[in-house]
């Protein structure tokens, strides 16, 4: 019965991922009022494809050295600094961009330094700075990827190419450039992926005819000019290029667990001499862009607690509502499928990838045409938010669940059988006891991303269901960046304290 | 009486027959070299591999279509018997109700479970807080909660020391008469087959043989025996 049942429900949240991905595409395509894309479309397309190679590129390329680094040094804080790597994918993004805003912005450190040494000022307005965010968020990322590469070279291989007398430029031809060859195309893909979604970033920093992603311009059409027509061909089009994308991406991409594995130790050789110099460099200058633009937005955040903004306080509690809600429901369809899958409904894995291809913006555009004709759309924001969160989150938490559910199948799945465990005993006391941990810890992220998240909330808001991200927006628009930086303080107090409390009760149901 | 009637197990290249019956409360020894099939023979009785042609039957009853869980049978597998993440007490109570409902009547069957294999008290206990032996015995004492007619062994000692896997045997040999169980067990040491089994089935050459009396089968070898012994 319960099995059935389990059945039923899986594809339940198949169909229902299905419409909201697929389905709004479908809305927004059939709402497109003309097919031809204007100058201004063009340009949106040809900067969010350019600002995602750019940022995809630069990311990779920078996290070659850094990974490198951190693989073959033993330093005291190593295992902080690996630790700091997973922050800014908990980043709230408004937070990040504010962070940014201190460090590189006209009036920040790094514009003094410059101003001083008599160079030109540097605008982290436009491409520049959309790049420069982007890159902030996801090098840690594509750090985290390449190091799993690293630490998949077994140590023997490094040992034997000693022994042959290979110096540190034959063994990175021979062992290392084959392992980057395989990770960094994989790597490069999911960031050029992220950044094509990108909305927060380009709706801070970016801007105007020139510089606007199609995310962006999607929000405009819809909340500015109102021309649903172009909103939903816009949408369309947004949808067509992540699946194509997204397509592509699984052809070179390995599915890999996030977080896993890291920071073991693995007696690797390491070259001394300006090797070592440019290694500290490296780790050096990384943590210092990661931890500046966080430190700034702490000490802001500090300063400005005497001039806190009415309404936060209702804000944080719509955001951690919506958070807990979203990543609840989540969770709750992740282990749906996988459970699924595992019993033998492969496709259902197709159904769990669907989300990475729809935007935040496309499903919102979608249901915005469905909503707008019955209701003011306002009105359903907060429940609009939970939903699009949910389904945005749910490949993150798809792929932490997947390994841990396959080994516990291999490793218990015939002795739950022949004990004839099923159903709700089985899930009971096989499956939430041994998926406690991924299960936790892919609920604390995907409420983390839910808290700090500013995409369809935008699009739906009025003057009432005011989230924390999008109260930072409004004061960071209004320059009012003292009030900004303690409203930002507080979500990034909350989104990492939710992540913890969450991967913390994984972990302590998991105590085997 | 477990019936294997005109069993064919075919997967890719390898193929496997059977095609004779063990009676209640019989032991009987599976050997042969590896990759002849024991522990597929054994899986296919427990319901986890299929058959390609021919009938497993307990009491003239086909069980094809019938759950593993739902067979007239326990196994021990070669490992992960028990779950890592539930105590001792919780392991052994999902013999008596997969749902872990017991009420205390149970709750005092699982702890003289316990107690009969040598683990008086250890309920509380995880199994990763266990040795070896100490594990190989819990799981035997879930089986004889289970009370099931026969039980099948997939090698659930072959990690063991000679002098702990005899123990082990010999309580197998105990619990089972007490149940009157009968009990497949795949091995690829003679010794134990010797120690333990009334009949032995040697598997060679695609072919499950019919069950031969152990000391029968030692005192004169067929060819293939001959071969896998050296």
């Amino acid at each position: 019965m319960a099995d059935r049942l389990g059945k039923i429900s899986a594809v339940l949240v198949a169909l229902i991922l299905a419409a909201l991905t697929l389905g709004s595409a479908a809305v927004t395509a059939s709402r497109a009022t003309s097919w031809s894309l204007t100058p201004a479309d063009w340009a949106a397309l040809r900067f969010t494809l350019v600002q995602a190679a750019l940022s995809a590129g630069i990311s990779a390329l920078l996290a070659v050295p850094v990974a490198r680094a951190l693989a073959r040094r033993r330093f005291r804080g190593r295992e902080a600094v690996i630790r700091l790597m997973a922050a800014p994918f908990l980043l709230p993004t408004v937070v990040a961009v504010l962070g940014l805003l201190a460090v590189f912005g006209r009036a920040g450190p790094v514009n003094q330094a410059l101003t001083w040494l008599n160079l030109p000022g540097f605008s982290i307005y436009g491409l520049h700075g959309v790049v420069l965010a982007h890159v902030f968020l996801n090098l840690p990322l594509t750090v985290r990827f390449v190091l799993q590469g690293w630490f998949a070279v077994p140590a023997e291989r490094f040992r034997l190419a000693q022994s042959l007398g290979m110096g540190p430029a034959a063994q990175f031809r021979h062992l290392e450039l084959p392992m980057l060859r395989s990770v960094l195309p994989g790597a490069a893909a999911v960031v050029f992926l992220l950044c094509l979604t990108s909305f927060a970033v380009a709706l801070t920093l970016g801007g105007g005819p020139k510089a606007s992603t199609l995310e962006l311009a999607i929000y405009q059409a819809l909340r500015f000019d109102f021309d649903l027509g172009r909103a939903a061909l816009l949408a369309a089009l947004q949808f067509a290029l992540c699946g194509a994308v997204v397509l592509a991406t699984l052809r070179v991409t390995q599915p890999t667990g996030f977080g896993a594995g890291l920071g073991r130790e693995v007696p690797v050789f390491a070259p001394g001499g300006w090797r070592l110099w440019a290694d500290g460099i490296a780790v050096l200058l990384t943590v210092g862009f990661l931890a500046a633009p966080l430190l700034a937005v702490a000490l802001a955040g500090l300063s400005g607690m005497g001039s806190l903004p009415s309404g936060l306080w209702a804000a944080a509690g719509r955001s951690l509502m919506v958070a807990v809600i979203s990543a609840l429901l989540s969770a709750m369809a992740a282990l749906v499928l996988v459970l699924a899958v595992l019993r033998g409904a492969r496709w259902l894995e197709a159904a769990a990838m669907l989300p990475l291809a729809a935007s935040g913006l496309v499903m919102g555009t979608g249901l915005f045409l469905i909503i707008h004709p019955l209701l003011p759309p306002e009105r359903l924001a907060l429940p609009v938010t939970v939903l699009v969160n949910a389904v945005l989150a749910l490949p993150f938490l798809y792929r932490a669940l997947l390994p841990e559910a396959l080994a516990m199948q291999a490793d218990y799945g015939r002795l739950a059988e022949s004990l004839n465990l099923r159903g709700f005993g089985r899930l009971r006391w096989l499956v939430l006891p041994r998926l406690a941990r991924p299960l936790g810890f892919g609920t604390g992220l995907a409420a983390a991303l839910s808290m700090g998240d500013l995409g369809v909330i935008a699009l739906f808001a009025g003057d009432r269901a005011v989230t924390l991200p999008l109260l930072i927006q409004r004061l960071t628009g209004a320059y009012r960046m003292e009030a900004a930086a303690s409203a930002s303080l507080l979500l990034l107090l909350l989104s990492f304290a939710l992540f913890w409390a969450f991967d913390r009760m994984g972990g302590r149901h998991a105590d085997a | 009486m477990l019936t294997l009637d005109g069993v064919e197990i075919e997967q890719g290249d390898f193929r496997l027959t059977a095609d004779w019956s063990v009676g209640a409360g019989e032991r009987v020894a599976i050997i042969g070299p590896s990759g002849a099939g024991k522990s597929t023979l054994l899986m296919a009785v427990a319901g986890f591999v299929a058959l390609t042609a021919g009938r497993v039957l307990w009491q003239g009853g086909d069980l094809a279509g019938v759950e593993p869980g739902q067979r007239p049978l326990s196994v021990l597998f070669q490992d992960q018997n028990l779950f890592p993440h539930l105590t001792l007490a919780q392991n052994l109570g999902l013999g008596i109700d997969p749902d872990l409902r017991l009420d205390t009547g149970q709750k005092a069957r699982v702890a003289a479970a316990l107690a009969r294999v040598g683990l008086e008290g250890m309920g509380a206990r995880r199994p990763g807080q266990l040795s070896g032996g100490q594990q190989g015995r819990a799981a035997l004492a879930r089986a004889l909660l289970r009370a099931r007619p026969v039980l099948l062994l997939d090698e659930p000692f072959a990690a063991l020391g000679p002098a702990l896997k005899a123990e082990m045997l010999d309580l197998v040999a105990e619990v089972a008469s007490e149940s009157g169980a009968a009990v497949l067990m795949v091995t690829h040491d003679p010794a134990d087959a010797r120690r333990f089994a009334v009949r032995v089935v040697l598997v060679a050459e695609g072919v499950a043989q019919a069950p031969v009396p152990t000391a029968e089968l030692f005192a004169n070898p067929p060819e293939a025996l001959r071969r896998y012994l050296g």
